[in-house]
């Protein structure tokens, strides 16, 4: 099979590069084990929350210019706003639609009610210009009976910290309560699942409206619109009064939403998605990748003039770890790691963990490099790229996007 | 001693992370199925303590494997589910079971009563009877069994003609097309022998066996899998002969379930077990084969990408071999499960699961309104004509529409006999 681009892994940094290759012309094939990360998406995308040390961003485009120098960001040089600007209009053009921008961090409402710092957040839920927001003074909180993974006493707690009242209640739908034969399938998915039915959506509209009466706010778990972004903006509408989402636990509805919708624009353009298969092989003819194996596809290559690495971080098994060493499984890249064991983790759990930052080595272009010496066609984006903590910094989502689009743009200018 | 804890379906690198239960087909529509994670992983880590922790409701799984192509740490999820209900379940077959999976048996009888069979499967009576008696759904449309099998057809027609080809491949045909529909197994020579292809049936071809791994009838599964591994060698070893089959569940079977959950050894043959439109878009691909294609034909079609199919990694092949044909529009409708699970969507107690399952298919088909729709399994056929107004055809036989055969053979044979 032959392509001009294959992008090994199909998570937000693959599928922004596939579409973003595919727009440009390049014919791309993505192949990708298992599903991504965007399934535990907080429904937000951030950019740079914070600097190593600790002080906070509020505008990331200024934050960068102080990133130690082995930070991805630090290869984007100029490009960092425009690439920004860039990641945000390649979502929209895939009809998801997010408010924010890289000049400004907001906040955004976590599962257990507080408030974090963000750079885009899907159009659905509810944003802060500062950590002090509050989203109404009389507030009811409203969860399916039996659904474990929305956490409504936190989320109250955090919110009467801020200056709120909350109200807990709990409704009851047959079609959702349904589910409950099997408390361990009780999940987000398959209440999204259920309510997806108008009949059962309009169940649940008609009780809340009568519920909600004379309160400035309804807080609901994030389980609406698993398909398409389309009824609960209007929600709020139907019964008067403002509602406000929050995410509840894994799997996240609208973190798969958007998996499939990139995966759905990538293939409306064109591109070929292959789910459930791993790369098990590259063919190196000097210092230029020719072609790769896979599990599925046997003994029949994916030939491209260029490859990209997309695989992720340990998660998704970009990277592995034995007790001996941290190494990247697929064409075997050399990997920026600390040699000894015990200074991979703190025993802090809620410190820096430095085995967050290890990951391929590259060269500033983003070129894999392997032996030494960087292979000229072949590219690493997203978290499978060392030197940065994306939960110490709160950058995974940009270093997906920017690295993966800037990565497209080289592809389209070398075409 | 096992080496860094990873037994053979890898559960011990469940990490719990739920992505497999957002795509079980199952777990939204019956509550009652516990899903794939509490059914597959964890669920095993409580039946290696202790046999009694097995639950009856695993048979609610349609072994459709989805939820292996979606989990990101390579658990064999859909395996170890087969394999506990295989070692554990207490359920011994019905006659209805065992009827529904002996498709080589009913089949050969079936085909030489096929009027009759015909008419009355489709008879009313009849249908409450087996709804009633044997548990049966009432509204499943049951497949018509063909007067002559495709194997004496073979004979009679085309085996004598065989040798001509420069190079020659064995059929793999499935009980389907030999009981069912001989048609896609003459689509089959055909378009094989355009290709340049003779086309050979196995020595003593069986039931590939999934109809039995799934109602339970795992001796005669394992017998019928042995004796086809002895055929499939004697043609990949002996005779140099690729074995190419037309239905992704047959395929999919004889490479992956024959190792995993019959412990049928067949990796010395595996990469030479295939389907057809792999097979071809190979040839096409490396340069070998040529198409050649009529000018009129012309047709919008939506292509469904069957389960095993989905598990196999091979839609590529399928889908690109339409896309050549110059007259064809091709719609790929989003990969899920059609519902019907092999004879999981046969059984009374399962019939509204089936069709709730594949419910949000049928409307993606309507809303494609395509001339026809293409997929590579049976069973999908049956359960998309039996709840669409669309036909199903199999991408062998567009092919076999489409195709200039006259020119098509001159460019291959000629060019093979050069």
């Amino acid at each position: 099979m032959k392509f001009d681009t294959v992008i090994i892994g199909g998570g937000l940094a693959g599928l922004t590069c596939g579409i973003r290759c595919q727009q440009a012309g390049l014919r791309t094939c993505i192949v990708t084990t298992g599903q991504s990360a965007l399934h535990f998406s907080s429904g937000s995308f951030d950019l740079l929350n914070a600097l190593p040390g600790g002080e906070k961003v509020t505008n990331p485009a200024d934050g960068v210019a102080a990133l130690p120098d082995h930070h991805p960001y630090k290869n984007l040089a100029d490009r960092f706003l425009s690439l920004a600007d860039e990641a945000k209009q390649t979502l929209a053009q895939a009809g998801i639609a997010t408010k924010g921008d890289a000049r400004a961090n907001t906040y955004r409402i976590t599962p257990m009610g507080g408030l974090k710092s963000t750079w885009l957040t899907l159009a659905e839920f509810t944003t802060f210009p500062d950590h002090t927001g509050i989203i109404g003074k009389n507030i009811l909180i409203v969860n399916f009976s039996g659904f474990l993974d929305f956490n409504t006493s936190f989320i109250a707690a955090e919110m009467e910290k801020r200056g709120a009242s909350c109200r807990i209640e709990s409704v009851n739908i047959p079609a959702i309560d349904r589910l409950r034969k099997n408390p361990t399938e009780m999940r987000a998915t398959n209440i999204a699942r259920a309510l997806a039915v108008k009949e059962t959506f309009n169940q649940f509209r008609d009780l809340l409206k009568v519920m909600s009466k004379g309160y400035d706010c309804v807080v609901l778990p994030a389980v609406f619109d698993l398909y398409a972004p389309e009824v609960v903006t209007a929600l709020g509408r139907e019964i008067n009064v403002p509602v406000c989402l929050v995410q509840t636990m894994p799997p996240s509805v609208p973190g798969i939403r958007v998996q499939m919708m990139l995966r759905r624009r990538f293939e409306s353009l064109g591109g070929v998605f292959m789910p459930g298969d791993t790369v098990t092989r590259a063919d190196f003819d000097a210092n230029k990748v020719n072609k790769v194996y896979t599990v599925n596809h046997g003994e029949i290559p994916l030939e491209a003039s260029a490859f990209v690495l997309a695989s992720g971080s340990f998660f998704s098994r970009g990277l592995t770890s034995t007790p001996d060493g941290i190494s990247e499984p697929v064409v075997g890249a050399d990997v920026v790691a600390a040699a000894n064991r015990s200074d991979w983790y703190s025993a802090d759990v809620f410190a820096p963990q430095r085995y967050m930052e290890f990951g391929v080595a590259t060269d500033n272009e983003f070129h894999v490099v392997k032996d030494g010496k960087p292979v000229t066609n072949l590219y690493a984006i997203g978290s499978i790229l060392s030197g940065f903590n994306p939960i110490e910094l709160g950058c995974g989502a940009g270093v997906a996007m920017l690295t993966a689009i800037d990565v497209a743009n080289k592809l389209t200018d070398n075409k | 001693m096992q080496d860094k804890n990873i037994s053979a379906n890898n559960f011990e690198q469940c990490l719990k992370c739920t992505v497999c239960t957002a795509y079980c087909p199952v777990v939204a529509v019956r509550p009652e199925y516990p899903g794939p994670k509490q059914a597959g992983p964890d669920g095993e880590r409580l039946r290696l303590s202790r046999e009694g922790f097995y639950d009856e409701a695993l048979k609610y799984c349609l072994n459709c494997k989805r939820c292996e192509v979606a989990c990101p740490s390579d658990v064999k999820i859909g395996d170890i589910i087969q394999l506990a209900r295989m070692r554990y379940s207490k359920h011994s077959p019905s006659l209805r079971d065992r009827m529904l999976a002996s498709t080589d048996l009913v089949g050969s009888m079936a085909t030489r009563l096929a009027p009759v069979v015909n008419a009355s499967l489709s008879l009313k009576p009849v249908k409450l009877v087996m709804d009633n008696v044997l548990g049966i759904d009432r509204h499943r449309t049951f497949p018509r069994y063909s007067a002559t099998t495709f194997v004496s057809w073979f004979k009679r027609n085309a085996a004598s003609q065989q040798a001509q080809y420069p190079q020659q491949i064995s059929f793999f045909h499935g009980c389907y097309i030999n009981y069912n529909f001989p048609q896609l197994g003459r689509d089959m020579v055909a378009v094989l022998n355009a290709c340049g292809y003779g086309v050979n049936l196995l020595e003593g071809e069986r039931c590939c066996g999934v109809a039995l791994m799934s109602n339970g009838l795992i001796d005669k599964a394992r017998k019928d899998a042995e004796r086809n591994m002895a055929a499939i060698r004697r043609s990949v070893n002996e005779l140099g002969r690729t074995v190419v089959g037309a239905s992704s569940t047959c395929i999919f079977t004889m490479r992956d379930e024959y190792p995993h959950l019959l412990g049928v050894d067949n990796s010395d043959v595996r990469d030479s077990i295939e389907l057809a439109t792999r097979f071809i878009f190979r040839l096409i691909d490396n340069g070998s084969v040529q198409l050649r294609f009529r000018p009129d034909f012309k047709m919008r079609i939506a292509y469904h990408t069957p389960c095993h199919m989905e598990r196999l990694g091979w839609a590529h092949y399928s889908t690109s071999l339409l896309r050549m044909i110059p007259g064809v529009t091709l719609t790929v409708l989003d990969s899920q499960c059609c519902g019907i699970g092999g004879t999981y969507g046969f059984k009374k107690e399962n019939y509204p699961t089936s069709q709730a399952i594949g419910e949000s298919l049928f409307r993606k088909i309507e809303a494609a309104n395509p001339d026809f729709v293409a997929t590579d399994c049976e069973t999908c056929k049956w359960q998309i004509e039996m709840s669409t107004p669309y036909s199903v055809v199999h991408p062998i036989s567009v092919l076999a529409q489409a195709i200039d055969f006259e020119e098509t053979k001159k460019l291959n044979i000629n060019n093979h006999n050069n």
